[in-house]
């Protein structure tokens, strides 16, 4: 049996994983899918959580200005810029993470220098695009190789160009940047979450970087 | 390449499935969520579940159930059964669901399509439509295909797109539960006046149909409940066979 020291009280715990709470559509089945893991994380807009967090998911499902906005009213723009842990940014995460979006003609958080633009289909391909498509051109960080070719689950109707910091490929209408990664910053425009169990070997090994 | 999506639906009353679902290794088959991950390890892309639960507590149920599946499922699925206002969906949403679909509500009062586009976007609505061919005019359907409406399939689809549904399931009563095949003219029609998905559904009854309804049908996605529940056709074995003819499936 452990003896336990009054004189000495176990420190607050510290959150692996801090999810950042925002008015973003389904940030609950972020924190289920790290619960299936058996990861510990907490959902939190609180400053000194998420910076003490040794893991960050940026997730989001919205439109990009209404979330620039809230985000820069609560200060969180600056927080989210200044965190040195790992962070992954997904879906419209994704997206604010880089330098501006034609949604709204929004700038955003300006961490990864690319844009986000419209998809405009010349074959009278859908918008969004919605659905599984396949994964290709992976590059390290959450990637390992036998995830070449699997398919993984998107809705979105603006995408980022393949550019320097693509780290995974994926087709429609042209090859758009499925992934992104600038330094500790790493990003998904599709959802782990909802990605089965390859999405959940992408999240671990987001999880399993070092921080 | 965006693949093509094959999505089993599971009718709930009362947080359980209904219809005589019979599998043999599950511990209980009528329990939504464990018959839900059976799907979605042979394969299932998505799942929809229509709560046809009729008592004043189904919005608490409804949301037990939402919450429930979200906890132990990876893929996406849609809730629907009823839905009348966005307070309904706000929280279904909170409990993780990642679509929900309106019906007959959104053809009574169409601006709820509106409100719920721009309330949670519209990847988070469904339209569901329920249209019966009468002398060769599609006509939308209520409560279920019982009631009918002065309204055609082709105007009310193209009116859900403009006030911002996400996606259409579009069912013909003609066709459900025959097995004879899916609606496919009339799917293609649809899919090809409207820029977002289309989700088709009745009248699966063997793998070549799904085969018809991705390419004559011009689907994006096929929705069936019975063959998959009876056995009659395996996830695995539907996408293997898809895959053969030169389908785009996840495998």
């Amino acid at each position: 049996m452990h003896k336990t020291n009054p004189s000495n009280p176990p420190k607050p715990k510290k959150m692996q994983v801090a999810i950042i709470n925002y008015n973003a559509g389904n940030v609950q089945s972020v924190l289920f899918a790290l619960e299936r893991l058996g990861v510990e994380a907490v959902l939190t807009d609180d400053p000194a959580t998420i910076r003490a967090a040794q893991k960050v998911i940026f997730p989001g499902v919205g439109e990009a200005n209404t979330t620039m906005r809230y985000l820069r009213a609560r200060g969180l723009d600056e927080l989210i810029r200044s965190l040195t842990q790992p962070v992954l940014g997904i879906c419209l995460g994704m997206q604010l993470l880089c330098e501006h979006s034609e949604e709204y003609d929004t700038p955003c958080l300006g961490i990864i220098p690319q844009n986000v633009i419209k998809f405009r289909p010349q074959h009278g391909e859908k918008v969004p695009h919605m659905g599984w498509n396949a994964l290709y051109n992976l590059k390290n960080g959450i990637f390992t190789s036998e995830l070449e070719g699997e398919y993984v689950y998107f809705v979105h109707s603006y995408y980022v160009e393949a550019g320097n910091y693509t780290t995974a490929l994926s087709d429609y209408t042209l090859p758009f940047s499925a992934a992104l990664q600038k330094d500790n910053f790493y990003a998904t425009q599709f959802h782990p979450e909802k990605s089965g169990m390859v999405g959940e070997r992408i999240l671990q090994n987001f999880l399993q970087l070092a921080s | 390449m965006l693949s093509k999506r094959i999505i089993p639906c599971l009718d709930i009353k009362d947080g359980r499935t209904v219809k005589g679902i019979n599998f043999v290794n599950l511990r209980d088959a009528g329990d939504p969520v464990e018959l839900g991950a059976l799907y979605s390890e042979q394969g299932a892309d998505e799942l929809v579940f229509l709560d046809i639960t009729a008592t004043h507590e189904k919005r608490k149920t409804m949301a037990a159930l939402a919450r429930n599946i979200a906890q132990h499922l990876n893929i996406p699925f849609t809730i629907g059964g009823g839905i009348n206002a966005v307070a309904d969906a706000d929280l279904l949403l909170a409990c993780g669901a990642d679509k929900i679909s309106i019906n007959s509500a959104a053809v009574r009062r169409p601006e709820l399509i509106d409100e719920m586009a721009r309330a949670f976007g519209s990847q988070f609505v469904v339209l569901a439509v329920d249209a019966k061919a009468i002398d060769g005019e599609w006509w939308v359907h209520l409560n279920g295909g019982r009631i009918p409406t002065d309204i055609r399939l082709l105007d009310w689809v193209r009116e859900a797109e403009q006030r911002g549904a996400g996606e259409i399931l579009f069912t013909s009563m003609n066709h459900d539960g025959v097995k004879q095949g899916f609606a496919c003219e009339i799917t293609a029609q649809v899919s090809e006046l409207i820029s977002i998905p289309v989700i088709a559904s009745g009248g699966a009854g063997a793998m070549e149909h799904f085969y018809e309804v991705f390419t004559a049908g011009k689907a994006d996605a096929g929705l069936a409940a019975s063959i998959f529940h009876f056995r009659e056709i395996g996830i695995g074995e539907l996408k293997g066979y898809l895959k053969e003819q030169g389908i785009v499936v996840r495998t």
